[in-house]
């Protein structure tokens, strides 16, 4: 292994296994069950592939065009950052801009699935001990691994050489309530989770990680403890931090379990820190140990009007209606269907859109499990926005600046700390509509649209 | 297929501006039953009159301002300050004056302002502090607590609806009969007659602390805010911060000389203490957002209830303090801003 990367700067970091419980955030109930009850299950790979070829930092360029034949696993697409990989065997029907969740105009790859399945023959297993850390990084990038979370931020590109990291933090918080992706893999493949851990800790030639799960993950927290006794090496420590909402968003993730905070415009590497989701490690360690690139995922699929709720590995590019099929469809009309949690979700209009590496829950929600739609009414200051904020903002005050339009104001009251994690709005007594309009100012006040956070 | 495209979050807490006002008015109830036990009808005359006052004068500056009517006046805001303008004002007081108040607290300290949100000065504490201005007479004469061995005549309800009526009381009664010094008052003007604490404490309208009745109010007070602290309408900082700003100084100068300063306790259940410190201070829109600002404030207002309580010329200090403290807010707030998160120096904790 590299040799451990101790600097002046970033000195030797114990992580406590059971970080405090924070002064921001909200209690939400957590709504897993509905979705944990079983196993995760195979959803059938569609018919029609439609494959996004977006990532955090830009499109991947396309590699095929109409008419190609496409083999599973086979690259459809690529740059330095990132790759996206046909899903399904089958005809390349189009390479145009179609509507994803979250975007109404993205360049996707569609494949039209034609039987029987073949792997592309090139896939091949990797040893990552025969490969320096650029290798392995590179190897992601073309493997297709970005923010399983939901960011989609190039794995690869995170694990390339910069500043010397201390540990390695792999969040499987999951603070949302509905989603349960992440536990429903901590539960049954911890140690693939492990595994893809532990060839990113080589990447970034560290010798220490820590696994993060949250307080009420009982049986992952098992599964984990297990998994790690039987690994045996003693460098993946586990903590458990609070079921407090937005305890999963990277930023609080890492305030919580190293008491720093990420400095304003910085990354958490500037102090020492890479964070990946449980998903991305699982998907690391199956592209090395089993030669898979990224060509599904595991979906929740929940919500009291779906008909059998559950986790399901997925096709990348399936359709969320042939997806909602898979989980027995639904039994009453659902009031909203919703991609992510109730409190960072986005509401889709149609269930034409694919699943895409970003996707890690859809909800068909009844009226029941919604707020019900209510009347603004004036702040009246209560404060409560100000005790919840996980960036210790001004919500209150932010507001005044947006209806003002002074950007300044904005500025000085930190508009770019704002994680959108909707923390505000849920306790506002006023039902104030306070993140969708941080949303909208932080989008103004950006040129290019960064990286979202995903507080998963 | 289209579905409704909302913005998340899509969960909201069921608290709204309506549900919050309504449970500080059920918290009020048990103190106000308190007070009718102790010092007659008055106090649910005065509570009615100020209520329909101010339900009347929202309308009209709602009309006024070409404002919606129904969610404005259906927000329990109103009714809120007029209680709280009610719990202030002696058990005798003629209906005038008491609407008087109540109009001023909502028609000018609350919408000239900009209305619900908005209002600077606690809109309860702005109408007694004129009152206090324009009929201080009006409001020195307190019916004494109808329990002990007081010689005095406990009016009825009729004739305490009279008085309202009129200002006048039935028949040949005087309101020297039927009222007494404050225990706050007393305290005041014989220590500066130089009597000694104790031998003023001999006087019947004294109880075990503070007041005789006044104690009883202030304990239904503090479970109203207890509540009200339990299902995180208040938070603490407020009236901990303003307990501790009365009650430290109040402690010291006891300590120093027991004959010449009321103790803490006595402090604590006289006067407007309890019910500044859990629902006037601690009303949202006057106060300030951050925890530390809170803290700042609630002592502030503590410290100078002290102050005029000690040295002022008005026996009770509660209402000057919270307002002076309102001006304040502004300042406090801009100085009290918590670090933004990534802002704080690297490894600062
Ligand atoms: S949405 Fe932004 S302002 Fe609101 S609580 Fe979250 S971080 Fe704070
Ligand atoms: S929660 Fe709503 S009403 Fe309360 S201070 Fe914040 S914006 Fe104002």
């Amino acid at each position: 292994m590299a040799e451990p990367s101790t600097t002046g700067l970033h000195a030797a970091w114990t992580f406590d296994p059971r970080p405090p419980r924070p002064d921001w955030g909200i209690a939400l109930p957590a709504v897993k069950r509905l979705s944990t009850r079983g196993p995760i299950q195979p959803a059938p790979p569609p018919a029609e592939a439609v494959i996004s070829l977006a990532h955090a930092q830009g499109i991947a360029t396309p590699l095929v065009r109409p008419g190609d034949r496409v083999l599973t696993g086979q690259p459809l697409a690529r740059d330095a950052q990132a790759a996206a990989h046909a899903s399904v065997t089958g005809t390349v029907v189009a390479v145009e801009s179609r509507p994803v969740p979250g975007s109404s105009h993205t360049p996707c790859v569609v494949v039209r699935r034609e039987d029987p399945e073949r792997f592309d023959p090139a896939l091949r297993p990797v040893d990552p001990a025969v490969l320096t850390p650029a290798q392995i990084a590179a190897h992601i990038s073309a493997g297709g691994i970005a923010g399983l979370g939901g960011a989609l931020f190039p794995t690869g590109r995170k694990l390339r050489a910069g500043a010397p990291i201390r540990a390695l933090i792999i969040n499987g918080v999951e603070c949302e309530p509905w989603i349960s992706c992440d536990e429903m893999l901590l539960r049954e493949r911890a140690a693939a989770v492990i595994r893809g851990t532990r060839i990113m800790m080589r990447a970034l030639a560290t010798e220490q990680a820590v696994i993060a799960v949250k307080v009420d993950m009982a049986e992952a927290r098992v599964a984990l403890h297990d998994a790690l006794e039987a690994d045996g090496s003693g460098s993946i420590g586990l903590a458990v931090v609070t079921a407090r909402y937005p305890s999963g968003g990277e930023r609080q993730l890492i305030e919580l379990l190293t008491g720093e905070e990420v400095p304003a415009g910085g990354l958490p590497r500037d102090i020492g820190h890479v964070c990946q989701n449980v998903g991305t490690a699982a998907a690391v360690a199956d592209l090395f140990d089993l030669g898979q690139p990224l060509i599904s995922r595991i979906v929740t699929v929940t919500g009291g009007a779906i008909a059998a709720p559950g986790n399901f590995a997925v096709r990348i590019g399936t359709p969320i209606a042939a997806l909602l099929a898979a989980a027995g469809g639904c039994r009453a009309e659902p009031a909203r269907l919703i991609m992510g949690g109730p409190m960072m979700g986005i509401a889709l209009a149609d269930d034409a859109l694919p699943v895409t590496r970003a996707t890690n829950c859809v909800v068909a929600a009844t009226a029941g499990e919604l707020a019900p739609a209510r009347l603004e009414m004036p702040c009246i200051r209560c404060g409560e926005c100000v005790q919840a904020c996980p960036a210790h903002l001004l919500p209150n005050e932010l507001l005044g600046a947006v209806r003002r339009g002074d950007a300044a104001a904005l500025d000085e009251l930190g508009l770019a700390a704002c994680i959108e994690c909707g923390c505000c709005d849920h306790v506002c007594p006023s039902a104030i509509a306070l993140t969708p309009r941080f949303v909208t100012a932080r989008a103004a006040q950006r040129p290019p649209p960064g990286p979202g956070e995903d507080p998963s | 297929m289209n579905r409704p495209v909302t913005a998340a979050p899509h969960w909201r807490t069921p608290d709204s501006v309506p549900a919050i006002m309504r449970q500080v008015l059920y918290a009020l109830l048990p103190a106000g039953a308190c007070h009718v036990f102790f010092f007659g009808p008055g106090f649910a005359v005065n509570a009615v009159v100020a209520m329909l006052a101010a339900l009347a004068t929202e309308a009209l500056a709602l009309r006024w301002r070409g404002q919606p009517l129904r969610p404005f006046l259906g927000d329990g805001s109103a009714l809120v300050s007029a209680v709280l303008l009610a719990f202030c004002l002696p058990p005798l007081t003629p209906w005038w004056i008491t609407a008087t108040g109540a109009a001023f607290a909502i028609g000018v300290a609350k919408h000239l302002y900009g209305g619900l949100g908005l209002n600077v000065f606690n809109p309860a504490m702005a109408g007694y502090a004129l009152l206090l201005l324009f009929f201080p007479a009006w409001l020195t004469h307190w019916p004494p607590p109808r329990i002990g061995d007081l010689d005095y005549q406990a009016l009825s309800t009729a004739q305490t609806l009279y008085y309202s009526l009129t200002g006048t009381l039935p028949g040949d009664l005087t309101l020297d009969a039927v009222t007494r010094a404050t225990p706050l008052d007393l305290t005041k003007t014989r220590l500066g007659m130089m009597y000694t604490m104790d031998a003023i404490r001999t006087n019947p309208v004294f109880g075990d602390f503070g007041g005789a009745g006044w104690e009883w109010v202030g304990n239904f007070v503090t479970l109203g805010g207890g509540w009200l602290l339990y299902r995180g309408i208040i938070r603490w900082q407020v009236p901990a911060a303003m307990l501790a700003g009365l009650l430290l100084p109040a402690l010291l100068l006891w300590l120093a000389d027991a004959d010449t300063h009321p103790s803490p306790l006595f402090q604590l259940w006289t006067g407007g203490t309890l019910l500044g410190a859990f629902f006037i201070a601690t009303d949202p829109v006057s106060s300030p957002v951050t925890g530390r600002g809170r803290l700042l404030f609630g002592a502030g207002c503590g410290l100078i209830t002290f102050v005029i309580r000690a040295w002022g010329s008005f026996p009770d200090g509660v209402a000057f303090a919270v307002l002076l403290m309102n001006a304040a807010v502004p300042l406090i707030d801009r100085h009290t801003r918590p670090p933004i998160y990534g802002h704080r120096r690297p490894h600062g904790g």
